[in-house]
């Protein structure tokens, strides 16, 4: 009975996204109307040339790939509690990290691309470390340090590409071959697109996150501590130690995000005029996922599908990108505001009483 | 029961999404169509962006060419936006500003058969077959907006900001030199360089010194930082002190005190190279300079004198001929005698 009762739950959860998808979209088609615009001849432009051409396929699957890494960073750290606005500054130095790694290392042909990872998961974890131990011993809050550490990141990276990496030029140079995460066979299989094998470490840090979050100790004390950190301090366990885990853990997502975007995508490090918002969509794909490992997977392939396929809908149906961004903005709304919930406990409520 | 209504609901929307898909169909007109990827300065970026669309746009009002244009949101955008039009069979797709030097190699050995365009940059002289290369001879403007500064000047000291320090820069500065020079071997040229091209308030700064240093004249080449100077010099005395602008018509930022403008037509050599393509006349794999001669080069004439333009038309026309070489590197200029 009990049983059953959580599973209609998460059933209703998962039913509750997927309404506030079909909403979200129904706003979007809303404004395309109003603009004078076919909502339907443009969401079809959206979905066909976004999944049904291999080239498509895998350059949406090339753009899910980061969203699935800061999505999980964010869900990881709301587990214990804690808003990580900064997964974008540690997405840009788990990048930076990478293509220093990328560049100025000679190591063989795979051990390389390994490393350059690695360094770039480090990176992320060092960036979030700060923000977590401040919040841990001095009860600073998390998201004015992070949102600070963001702009760090980003100037910080800028001025090691202009001044260490490539002084006098708007980007590095590209990355030799040895660590690269594209390899030709996939490539080909996707007739040319630059899906890389990002998307196996994206959906194993996806399976970490589930192991270590539902199936260790660990991840019992993380959660524990979300759920009540007084609780959790009462019943000993180390609350310190699990923010400041918590933080490392999700800046090492964020870090991978950004390494398998420079290193599998790119290729180089570009001066960034601005935020590359990849990791500010991780907080919309984690919310949406429900900050489930699943969620978050079903939750980036969305996002990748309409980040991809609205550049799509720009080209063949003439439809602004930015209403895509409506798109987006309106489905957060509803998951966030719990709209969906709502409906369904009044209903619900209802039911008891006629049965009664 | 209720969660199978809305489930319900879900999937005849879901249904009505894919069934509909099968109708879309874009057809092609047999005419020669062009694409246009911008960087991530956009098409209303009032510099080569918009430039190069308007040389398309000229094309397509006297030749009918189809045309389109994509805008980068992100350096991760190049490569689709340009496979999007190379697979649409486009008969060239632009690719404005040396940004694109990383996708345009790569996008062109994709696709040997589509034609590609890159304004601003060789390549480093390894251009693919498929690909037209266009520069501009930026000394030549230069050298002439150097010749204006130096007859206009009253104080014989003149300035010039760069933005960062790079070949293409010093052609700007190199070529102005030259012009002072090799009008008023009196006159020193101060140079400075704001190692950026967006910090408007370093190029204040920098333009700030360099007036109260002496200098009356100040030449810019330096992208967003160079707004700095004109926030500058539209304190200062009318008639007095002036600033040269860059790439367009600058006089809209301070319309009293710009002298002129060196003004790189980015519209012309996208319309030239398109419609050379088109009428067979031009083949890819090329490098496409473009200066004074080729309409390439142009000034934006405000505040110069007429004496002071008689003397540029003349230099232009030496220029032109072939009888003037303007020097591009620091090597060139020290042998340089006008």
């Amino acid at each position: 009975m009990q049983q059953l009762f959580s599973r209609m739950n998460k059933m209703s959860t998962f039913l509750a996204s997927l309404i506030s998808i079909v909403l979200g979209m129904l706003i979007g088609a809303i404004m395309m109307v109003a603009a004078g615009y076919n909502p339907l001849e443009a969401y079809n432009a959206l979905f066909v040339s976004a999944l049904f051409q291999p080239y498509d396929l895998g350059e949406t699957i090339r753009t899910v790939t980061p969203l699935l890494l800061t999505g999980l960073a964010v869900a990881i750290a709301f587990r214990t509690g804690l808003f990580n606005i900064g997964v974008e500054g540690q997405f840009i130095v788990g990048q930076m990290a990478a293509i220093i790694v990328g560049l100025k290392l000679p190591l063989p042909s795979g051990l390389h691309a390994v490393a350059a990872v690695i360094a770039g998961g480090l990176a992320g974890a060092i960036w979030a470390y700060l923000p977590g131990l401040l919040k841990a011993v001095r009860g600073v809050h998390e998201v004015i340090i992070t949102i600070m550490m963001n702009y760090i990141a980003l100037y910080l990276s800028n001025a090691v590409v202009f001044h260490l990496l490539a002084p006098g030029a708007d980007s590095t140079e590209k990355i030799p071959d040895s660590a690269s995460l594209r390899v030709q066979w996939l490539s080909d299989l996707f007739g040319g697109a630059r899906v890389h094998l990002g998307i196996l470490i994206a959906l194993a840090a996806a399976f970490v996150m589930y192991v270590l979050v539902w199936r260790t100790r660990l991840g019992y004390e993380l959660r524990a501590v979300g759920f009540n950190p007084l609780a959790a301090e009462y019943a000993g366990m180390n609350v310190k130690k699990s923010v400041i885990l918590s933080m490392m853990i999700s800046g090492a997502f964020a870090g991978l995000a950004g390494a398998v975007e420079a290193l599998g995508t790119n290729g180089y490090l570009p001066i960034m005029n601005d935020f590359t918002g990849i990791g500010f969509d991780g907080i919309a794909v984690a919310l949406l996922g429900a900050n489930t490992p699943v969620g978050v997977i079903l939750a980036s392939i969305l996002f990748g599908v309409l980040e991809y396929g609205g550049g799509n809908m720009q080209f063949e149906a003439g439809v602004p990108f930015e209403v895509i961004r409506v798109v987006f903005a309106a489905i957060i709304l509803f998951v966030a505001a719990n709209i969906v919930e709502k409906i369904f406990h009044s209903r619900r409520k209802k039911g008891v009483k006629t049965n009664a | 029961m209720a969660k199978r209504s809305w489930l319900a609901l879900f999937l005849c929307a879901a249904l009505v999404f894919t069934v509909v898909g099968c109708s879309s169909a874009t057809t092609k007109k047999g005419g020669f169509a062009a694409g246009l990827v911008t960087d991530t300065g956009g098409l209303n970026d009032e510099s080569f962006n918009q430039s190069a669309w308007e040389g398309l746009e000229k094309a397509k009002k006297d030749y009918g060419v189809d045309i389109k244009a994509l805008e980068s949101k992100s350096d991760d955008d190049y490569i689709p936006n340009l496979t999007k039009f190379a697979r649409e069979g486009r008969n060239i797709t632009w690719a404005i500003g040396y940004k694109f030097d990383k996708a345009i190699p790569d996008i062109a050995n994709q696709f040997p058969d589509a034609k590609f365009g890159i304004v601003d940059s060789d390549l480093g002289g390894k251009i693919p077959k498929n690909v037209t290369a266009v520069t501009f001879k930026e000394e030549e403007g230069s050298f002439l907006v150097g010749v204006i500064a130096g007859l206009t000047t009253k104080t014989n000291k003149v300035g010039f900001i760069g933005g960062v320090t790079s070949p293409l820069i010093k052609k700007f500065e190199v070529g102005y030199i030259a012009g002072v020079k090799a009008v008023n071997p009196k006159a020193t040229v101060s140079v400075a360089y704001a190692e950026s091209f967006a910090d408007a308030v370093k190029g204040r700064s920098l333009a700030q010194s360099m007036y109260n240093n002496g200098a009356d004249i100040i030449f810019h080449a330096a992208g967003g930082t160079g707004k700095g100077l004109f926030d500058e010099v539209k304190t200062r005395e009318k008639g007095k002190y002036w600033a040269i602008g860059v790439d367009r018509d600058q006089s809209n930022l301070a319309p009293d005190h710009t002298l002129t403008s060196m003004v790189k037509r980015v519209d012309v050599a996208v319309y030239n190279v398109t419609k050379e393509l088109k009428d067979g006349k031009l083949k890819p794999g090329q490098h496409v300079v473009m200066g004074l001669k080729e309409n390439g080069i142009s000034m934006a004439d405000k505040h110069v004198s007429p004496d002071v333009e008689k003397k540029v038309e003349e230099y232009k026309q030496k220029i032109i001929s072939g009888q003037l070489k303007v020097p591009s590197t620091e090597a060139e200029l020290a042998n340089f005698k006008p």
